[in-house]
């Protein structure tokens, strides 16, 4: 499969062991490419959201959890053990399924990150919180109130502020599991358009149920099934006319 | 609705498709046969026939535009849609040119034919086979069926070539018969259409098995 587009993350024969010796992900290779959105799709238990952990290292929060392979990332293998992980995912941003605002003002949520980061200037934390709300089309709606808590923002608006809290510390990638399954199709086209945008600027990578957000928004689709990666491709070829048997079965609902 | 009830509907399309290809070929033949017979009551139930031809060929695109719309189908089962909506065209075209003949043997109306028809039925009887075999080759997801198909465009060119040269021949001979003779030309020219439809057809069905677009046979008309 050839591209131009620059490659930010390379995989090669990546297997993941839980502490109870499943075997989530089998020998996956592929690469993720920049500024373009990269979508998992695949049955529930397949190791999508195992695999999109994998990039910020967060199974590393649980013991006993086991990589074997490699991630490059700019040639750089992540899962080596001398990596800094809080370096790592301050480069790598995540946005989940629900949104998650920590329970603070829309400020302090955005803030938060820069703080961590050694930010303590006012005027520029100030800058860079409305940099981050305008690029995530939010400063309109809550430019006369970002003092005020975040939890009475709508869902959409919420998940839009994680966006924004994950693009504040300027990652150059971001990983979405499943970010519009909460939300109505009204924020869910939002959070699309936002995504297209900020591949601009980012690399991204999504985990996703929903096959035609996959169809919408990613240049790459990978099919996952029990661990394994059966199919990558550019996104327009996966869903006109897959390779494999299996992933033409379930993406016309055959199976899954 | 169910994915049996999807599945169900998909079928229910390729049979709508396969109803819609006997009424075209049917209009091919009997606007021929008008022709050749000189019925004029025949060749006006021919014009009267497009209608439903056209009525056939929204409502199918209608429940495809439907299933897209409540399904979002992928893969195969898209293919099979989007070859559908083209398919459907081209048969209502076809149909078209069966109209086509049969008003161009209304206009011919009680004037004497300048020969007897014998290619032109040829054209025709080769048209309805090809049409024929490039919707079994539809039903049966069959892409060599498909592509062989094409290659038969290449003898209906030649027939035409054949009437174009004998009719030439002949208004040069007496031009009186011209005004006659270039009805008929343009009876073979439409039958001639007919077949380059067909194989746009044929090559929706090898889009439809393999995902590849391809033109397979440029017709030298």
């Amino acid at each position: 499969m050839k591209s131009k587009l620059k490659i930010k993350i390379d995989v090669s024969g990546l297997n993941f062991y839980y502490p109870n010796g499943t075997h989530a992900l089998k020998g996956i290779t592929l690469p993720i490419h920049e500024n373009a959105v990269t979508a998992f799709i695949g049955p529930s238990g397949c190791g999508k959201t195992t695999f999109l952990r994998c990039f910020n290292r967060m199974h590393d929060l649980y013991h006993g959890n086991r990589y074997e392979g490699e991630i490059r990332m700019d040639g750089n293998n992540i899962l080596a053990g001398d990596t800094d992980l809080m370096t790592l995912r301050s480069t790598i941003g995540m946005v989940f399924q629900k949104p998650t605002p920590f329970p603070m003002s829309i400020f302090d949520n955005i803030a938060f990150g820069l703080r961590l980061k050694g930010i303590k200037n006012k005027t520029e934390l100030l800058g860079r919180v409305e940099k981050a709300l305008k690029d995530t089309s939010l400063w309109d709606e809550t430019c006369d109130r970002i003092m005020q808590s975040s939890q009475d923002l709508s869902g959409g608006q919420q998940q839009r502020l994680c966006i924004a809290r994950a693009i504040a510390v300027e990652p150059e990638t971001i990983l979405f599991d499943e970010p519009c399954s909460a939300l109505d199709p009204i924020s869910t086209g939002r959070i699309e358009d936002l995504i297209a945008e900020l591949k601009e600027n980012y690399t991204i990578v999504m985990v996703t149920h929903n096959m035609q957000q996959a169809a919408r928004v990613s240049e790459y689709t990978g099919f996952f099934m029990m661990g394994e990666l059966i199919e990558f491709n550019k996104t327009t070829k996966i869903f006109t006319a897959p390779e494999k048997k299996l992933t033409e079965s379930y993406i016309t609902g055959r199976f899954g | 609705m169910t994915r049996e009830a999807y599945r169900a509907a998909l079928k229910d399309v390729q049979l709508d498709v396969v109803e819609m290809s006997e009424m075209t070929a049917s209009a091919i033949k009997k606007s021929v046969q008008a022709l050749k017979d000189r019925d004029m009551k025949a060749s006006e139930r021919v014009v009267k026939g497009d209608k439903h031809i056209n009525k056939k060929r929204f409502a199918i695109e209608k429940k495809c535009m439907m299933l897209i719309a409540t399904q979002q189908p992928m893969a195969k089962d898209l293919r099979m849609l989007g070859a559908v909506i083209n398919i459907i065209t081209d048969l209502e075209r076809i149909a078209d040119h069966a109209d086509g003949i049969a008003k161009i043997s209304i206009s011919i109306g009680k004037d004497p034919i300048v020969k007897p028809l014998v290619d032109i039925p040829r054209m025709a009887e080769k048209g309805i086979g090809m049409l024929e075999r490039s919707i079994t080759a539809f039903q049966n997801k069959d892409e060599e069926a498909a592509r062989k198909v094409c290659d038969e465009d290449d003898d209906v060119d030649a027939l035409y070539d054949q009437i174009y040269r004998e009719l030439l021949l002949m208004m040069i001979a007496d031009p009186k018969i011209i005004k006659g003779a270039t009805y008929l030309m343009w009876a073979a020219h439409n039958l001639e259409r007919i077949a380059d439809r067909v194989t746009n057809i044929a090559e929706r069905v090898v889009y439809m098995v393999t995902g590849k677009m391809e033109e397979l046979n440029v017709s030298i008309y």
